[in-house]
């Protein structure tokens, strides 16, 4: 293709995209009812995705926090323990040891359970040493975090350790899940998607009948009947993606007070995040995508049926 | 320029519009077809312009054997075949400019381009004032002088009306076949398609005449 055909492509191309802009927006309501439908459906599937993002974003910084509880045993007097905290100290894959004397652990469950009196009716003190040890980050991982708690049960002053990873565990399952269904609404409301954008497209070309069948007497080839409806559906899904942002955005920025409160009553810096780039791209790269290829489709059904006579 | 050699079309049903017809029409030639309704005129001009496709026989325009051109290469044929309606087939929506400059427009020609030809082709046809206004506020003659300058703006070689002066007066009419006498007279093949024996029995023109989808004479023109 030489530059001069380059250059009449090219504009043949920005002049029929700008003159299918200028037809949608002549038709404001309409546009803006066709928009908003796939707006709405769009929303959906990515604010659940926003959500989830922030759900795993508040729960990688628990992921961090898995600590592992060691309970000594009853015999272990509090010179091995101590003993015992500094050997640990020094293991390549324990962050920090924290030492639970048995006494002091007895006092804050008096004062903090309400059991004073029936605690008091005890003989001796029932609580064991504890040590609290918190692997290094990369430890983190339930795998490795589950890895160490058998290593630290073979210590011989050591009666069991506890691991609290089974939420972590459960709360990954239920995020999969969760993904897994945003994946299938949105699979879902995409085909929805796709088939108002055809359905629009249907019936724009419905209405411009006459005009397709002249376009096709004075020698119009498929192509250029074809153009002003792709960059319909174009517009249509671009303006769609936007309209979906637009509420995601809103949604957030609504519920964004609120959730720093809640946060704020459990002491956490958390942040309701906004759509990411990344996501925002997609979203518009994906409703274009599906505007274009439902008109194509529709255009494709339809198009060829109308012939002059 | 246009061959028809044993030309038949036979429509899903078994009704033939055009059976067995062969005629030649040279360049330059303005032919008129005539016969009364149903005789098949509308079916050889739609196989001309391949918007039917004959079931026997050979049809050829300006060399090309139709039945060879697939049917993603018919705009390119349409685009050598300026075509004229009875009912003019403008678009309402759109100015005469705009009316007139689609076939430009659907060949890819550049703007500057698109407007020099279609003022020159409104110009022919006498109705340059009226490029802005648009097509349902003008008479019936002047609709069809514009279905005229849309056919003729892009310079195909061959130009086939259907009834062009179906709805007009013969003041009017008479216009319109002056119109088409121009065009004639600077090379274009003409093959108009027309009821109106009076209007072009003076003319001296050769005329093809249909009766019950068959070719029934075939006159000469009586004028060099």
């Amino acid at each position: 293709m030489s530059n001069l055909h380059l250059d009449t492509w090219l504009l043949r191309h920005l002049q029929v995209a700008l003159a299918s802009l200028g037809r949608l927006c002549r038709a404001p309501l309409a546009t803006l009812m066709t928009t908003a439908v796939i707006g709405i459906a769009l929303a959906l599937p990515t604010g659940m995705h926003v959500a989830l993002s922030n759900i795993q974003q508040l729960a990688g910084g628990w992921d961090g926090a898995a600590t592992l509880s060691l309970f000594l045993k009853q015999e272990v007097k509090e010179q091995q323990a101590m003993q015992l905290a500094n050997r640990l100290r020094a293991h390549p894959q324990l962050a920090k040891v924290q030492l639970i004397d048995p006494d002091l652990a007895l006092e804050e469950f008096q004062r903090l359970s309400g059991f004073k009196g029936a605690l008091q009716a005890l003989e001796r003190n029932p609580l064991p040493t504890v040590l609290v040890v918190e692997p290094h980050q990369q430890q983190s991982t339930p795998e490795a975090a589950e890895a160490l708690m058998a290593e630290l049960n073979q210590l011989a002053e050591v009666d069991f350790t506890q691991l609290d990873l089974q939420w972590v565990r459960r709360f990954h399952a239920i995020t999969e899940i969760a993904r897994r269904g945003v994946m299938v609404i949105g699979l879902l409301l995409g085909l929805a998607v796709l088939l108002i954008i055809g359905n629009t497209i249907r019936l724009e070309i419905q209405n411009r009948k006459s005009e397709i069948e002249i376009t096709k007497l004075i020698g119009g080839t498929d192509a250029f009947i074809r153009r002003p409806f792709l960059y319909n559906g174009l517009w249509y899904g671009l303006s769609g993606g936007i309209f979906a942002w637009l509420l995601v955005t809103l949604s957030l920025w609504t519920l964004s007070e609120p959730v720093e409160r809640l946060a704020g009553l459990y002491q956490s810096e958390f942040d309701l995040s906004a759509i990411d780039c990344q996501t925002l791209g997609l979203l518009l790269l994906g409703s274009t995508l599906l505007g274009l290829f439902g008109s194509w489709i529709a255009v494709g059904r339809h198009l060829s049926s109308i012939e002059p006579n | 320029m246009i061959h028809f050699e044993n030309v038949t079309k036979r429509y899903p049903g078994g009704h033939e519009g055009l059976s067995n017809a062969s005629f030649h029409i040279t360049p330059g030639e303005m032919v008129f077809l005539t016969g009364h309704s149903g005789a098949g005129k509308s079916t050889l001009l739609r196989l001309i312009g391949l918007l039917e496709r004959c079931t026997r026989g050979q049809v050829r325009v300006g060399g090309r054997n139709l039945a060879k051109i697939k049917r993603s290469q018919i705009p390119y044929h349409r685009r050598k075949v300026g075509m004229i309606f009875q009912d003019h087939r403008l678009l309402n929506d759109r100015t005469v400019f705009d009316n007139v400059a689609m076939p430009l427009v659907v060949a890819g020609l550049r703007h500057q381009e698109i407007s020099r030809r279609v003022r020159a082709s409104l110009d022919k046809v006498g109705l340059l004032n009226r490029e802005r206004v648009y097509p349902i506020t003008l008479s019936g003659g002047e609709q069809q002088r514009v279905g005229i300058a849309r056919a003729v703006v892009s310079k195909p070689p061959v130009v086939l009306a259907d009834e062009p002066t179906g709805n007009l007066d013969p003041a009017l009419s008479q216009e319109i076949m002056d119109l088409f006498l121009q065009f004639n007279q600077v090379g274009v093949t003409l093959l108009i398609a027309t009821h109106d024996l009076d209007l072009i029995s003076n003319m001296g023109r050769r005329i093809l005449t249909l009766g019950q989808s068959r070719l029934l004479r075939d006159t000469a023109a009586s004028l060099p």
